[in-house]
């Protein structure tokens, strides 16, 4: 028996505030268990040491200089979409759209790549490719927020269906532009001619790409945490009645964030596009729209916090694709280890925000069960 | 005290795991010298290719059947010659295949290989970075003009293969219509293809021009999925062509999509890139593949004795590159494999050729000449006289196919992609 009259064997109740220290203390906890039960799946399921596992892992983001590069490239992506939906998420606007908005972003880039790449010169070329892309992602999501706005549409199917228009609309422009015909491929944009790449700091591919990133961080965490509008926008999702009771105009407030949120997802459809594959294909986002809601969320909306949580998806990504290729596995191995490392950290966090409280002992009950 | 309990709790279940570690650390030990001798990278046993090390760039893993072609020929190749190599699986057809071709390079690779046609333009960005170091790519067509010598094509003349089965395939057909199965009429072929793209356009055509060297009332659909690898687009092309009447199945596409359709349907399938006999006993006769370890022997063989590596290579029936697997002998037609070694003989000594001109038509006519798109560039400019001799010379001015014609006989029922 479980129950005991009324009085279940455990309940769970929401904490106080935490101290920080025990707050990482239960997270290092987590990565602990969760590096074990990883060490103990490789032992069942492989013939190879997990502590190996572990260092290869490792490599694979730090291995070589080129690494730590494409590490802080890739992490530079998956934060810059993580900061664009944090403010629609802030407001309790679900914006999972993030994947088509970054899409149209990125295929209003090409566009102008394509089309004017031999009419103008280079400087205002990347100028109209950032508007076209700003303007482009931050469309795709204002689509959605005017519904909501005035028709109270539910914007998380309205922007979860504009992610398949986005996906359908660059397959079609990827037959107009493919080279060769038939390939189904655009392949390298202006090759020859690199009409349109974003300039290349020094000898360093991906340095722009982080610092133009390193920048949004910090316009992002201050225009939340800083200004009027940012908290605004924490008001509405608290509450709308407070919100239009204090005199703020929930619907503008709602347009003017999705204004933003696709406007910064169309600045990373214009740092892919633009700043490194130079070409256009259905999967460039590879998911990252969706990855970024678990991002914005595991840093509880905070663009600092942000930059750790991507670190480590992208830090579990690179790994899991290095023990693929050093162990002969299937990448399916290195994504059930960074499936169950997630699973203990998110869970971690269900132990920092509750609190499990037993049936108080001292009473003769527990002998029953 | 709540705290404490709940503390503690954590730790109870934090040292049972512990526990558990106990008995883990202790298999650790067993197998950390098996591991270091598993892994991936082959052992050098030959003092004299102790150096050189090849880096392999898959577009998907095992499970499509097309990077397993590689990979297994890969493996072959490299342990014949006792190199080591590095095999990069689900390298997508972007930036990433830039940085993995860096990467393997930042490896100590002497050669680097991708197999996915999208790669190539990252391949050469890459070459063109690295000029020490040897760049192979499959299925491209940029190398003959491209000007770069460390960047290399290869390919196979595999409409050769692909029209000995389609001879299997005929010969089913005459099969069934013998049996009363079908009438001559309804010896309809059906093609899943992926792109409109003159490999799949020289695949499907040479394989329905051996289907109707064999049964000459023979007519085909295509269908195509705008896709590569498209598991579930495969499968409903497949049943549509079924449902459309069709007899016989054969794809040019990656993924066991159309094969398990024909299984489920029990409707004969030719299949690709190497045999589906275990999911499909029922309905497997035979498939055509490329057999690509020639080409890497060939490759590295070069990179060890220090010469130049062909520009563009394409392999052939004679350098063991285009190959058939074994018929299998329930579902095929009795005596196939007899005739298909008589076919194959006669391609050899050149007595036939695939696309010889007088057994297709265009719009009713006989081809007297073609210019084909040989030399890539972005208009697809039309630049060679491809028919010459009363056949068309697929494969010869280039590695990969250029054979774009539509003839008669052959219904395409959409070209969107």
């Amino acid at each position: 028996m479980l129950k005991q009259g009324n009085i279940p064997l455990f309940h769970i109740s929401r904490r106080k505030a935490l101290p920080w220290q025990l707050a990482w203390l239960i997270r290092g906890v987590a990565i602990v268990l969760a590096l074990l039960v990883c060490a103990i799946i490789t032992t069942q399921m492989t013939d190879y040491n997990p502590l190996q596992v572990y260092a290869t892992m490792w490599n694979g983001a730090f291995g070589t200089t080129r690494k730590i590069w494409i590490l802080g490239q890739d992490i530079a992506i998956l934060l810059c979409i993580s900061l664009a939906v944090t403010p629609a998420f802030k407001m309790r606007f679900w914006n999972i759209g993030a994947e088509g908005q970054v899409l149209a972003g990125g295929l209003a880039c090409a566009a102008c790549m394509i089309c004017l790449g031999d009419t103008l010169p280079n400087a205002l070329l990347i100028v109209c490719m950032a508007a076209a892309s700003i303007a482009a992602g931050a469309l795709w999501a204002l689509i959605p927020a005017i519904f909501k706005a005035k028709w109270n549409t539910n914007e998380t199917l309205f922007t979860l269906m504009m992610n398949y228009v986005a996906t359908q609309l660059v397959a079609f422009f990827v037959i107009v532009w493919e080279v060769p015909k038939g390939a189904g491929k655009v392949g390298i944009i202006n090759q020859a001619t690199e009409a349109g790449w974003l300039p290349q700091i020094g000898s360093y591919k991906y340095l722009l790409n982080i610092l133009i990133v390193a920048l949004l961080t910090i316009g992002m965490y201050v225009y939340l945490n800083y200004t009027k509008q940012g908290y605004e926008l924490s008001v509405v999702g608290e509450s709308e009645h407070t919100a239009r009771y204090v005199g703020i105009k929930v619907s503008r407030v709602i347009l003017r964030t999705l204004l933003l949120s696709g406007a910064v997802c169309g600045v990373a459809g214009l740092l892919l596009v633009g700043g490194t594959d130079h070409t256009i294909t259905t999967t460039i986002a590879d998911g990252r729209g969706f990855t970024a809601v678990m991002v914005s969320w595991l840093a509880k909306f905070n663009p600092i916090g942000m930059i750790f949580a991507s670190f480590l998806l992208v830090f579990l990504d690179r790994g899991a694709s290095e023990i693929s290729t050093n162990f002969g596995l299937n990448q399916s191995f290195g994504d059930i280890l960074t499936g169950v490392i997630l699973f203990f950290i998110i869970g971690s966090e269900f132990f920092i925000t509750y609190q499990v409280q037993f049936r108080r002992s001292g009473k003769k009950e527990d002998d029953n069960v | 005290m709540k705290k404490s309990i709940s503390i503690l709790l954590a730790m109870l279940l934090a040292l049972s795991l512990f526990a558990g570690c106990g008995s883990t650390s202790s298999g650790e030990t067993e197998t950390s010298g098996s591991a270091a001798a598993g892994t991936e990278t082959g052992s050098d046993t030959a003092a004299t290719t102790a150096d050189v090390k090849v880096g392999f760039i898959f577009l998907h893993d095992e499970n499509s059947t097309y990077d397993k072609n590689f990979i297994d020929a890969a493996v072959e190749a490299c342990d014949t010659l006792g190199v080591e190599y590095v095999l990069r699986t689900n390298i997508p057809e972007g930036q990433e295949c830039y940085n993995a071709a860096a990467e393997l390079v930042d490896d100590g690779c002497d050669i680097v290989f991708a197999d996915s046609f999208g790669h190539e333009d990252y391949m050469i960005q890459a070459a063109k970075e690295f000029p020490d170091v040897e760049f192979c790519h499959a299925t491209g067509t940029r190398a003959h003009t491209e000007g770069l010598s460390n960047y290399h094509n290869a390919f196979a003349s595999i409409y050769e293969g692909r029209y000995l089965a389609g001879v299997a395939a005929g010969m089913k057909l005459n099969e069934m219509i013998e049996t009363g199965e079908i009438t001559e009429d309804e010896a309809k072929i059906g093609y899943v293809g992926a792109f409109t793209y003159a490999e799949v356009i020289s695949g499907y055509t040479s394989f329905f021009l051996g289907a109707r060297s064999v049964c000459p009332s023979a007519t085909m659909e295509v269908t195509f999925t705008g896709s590569w690898y498209d598991e579930t687009a495969e499968k409903e092309g497949a049943n549509k062509l079924i449902q459309n009447g069709c007899k016989l199945i054969s794809q040019h596409a990656d993924s066991m999509g159309a094969p398990t359709a024909c299984e489920t349907a029990g409707v004969p399938n030719v299949s690709y890139n190497g045999s589906t006999i275990s999911a499909c006993p029922n309905t497997f006769i035979i498939s055509s593949r490329i057999n690509w370890a020639p080409y890497f022997e060939y490759m590295i063989g070069c990179v060890i004795s220090g010469e130049e590596i062909a520009a563009d290579w394409t392999g052939t029936i004679e350098s063991g590159s285009v190959v058939l697997t074994d018929v299998n002998e329930a579902v095929a037609a009795a005596g196939t494999t007899e005739a298909l070694e008589e076919v194959r003989a006669a391609l050899l000594d050149g007595s036939l050729h695939v696309f010889d001109t007088s057994t297709f038509t265009v719009d009713g006519e006989t081809l007297a000449g073609y210019q084909a798109d040989v030399d890539t560039d972005a208009d697809y400019t039309a630049d060679t006289q491809a028919i010459s001799d009363g056949y068309f010379h697929e494969s010869e001015y280039r590695s990969a196919p250029y054979f774009d014609i539509q003839i008669d006989g052959i219904t395409l029922l959409d070209q969107a992609f």
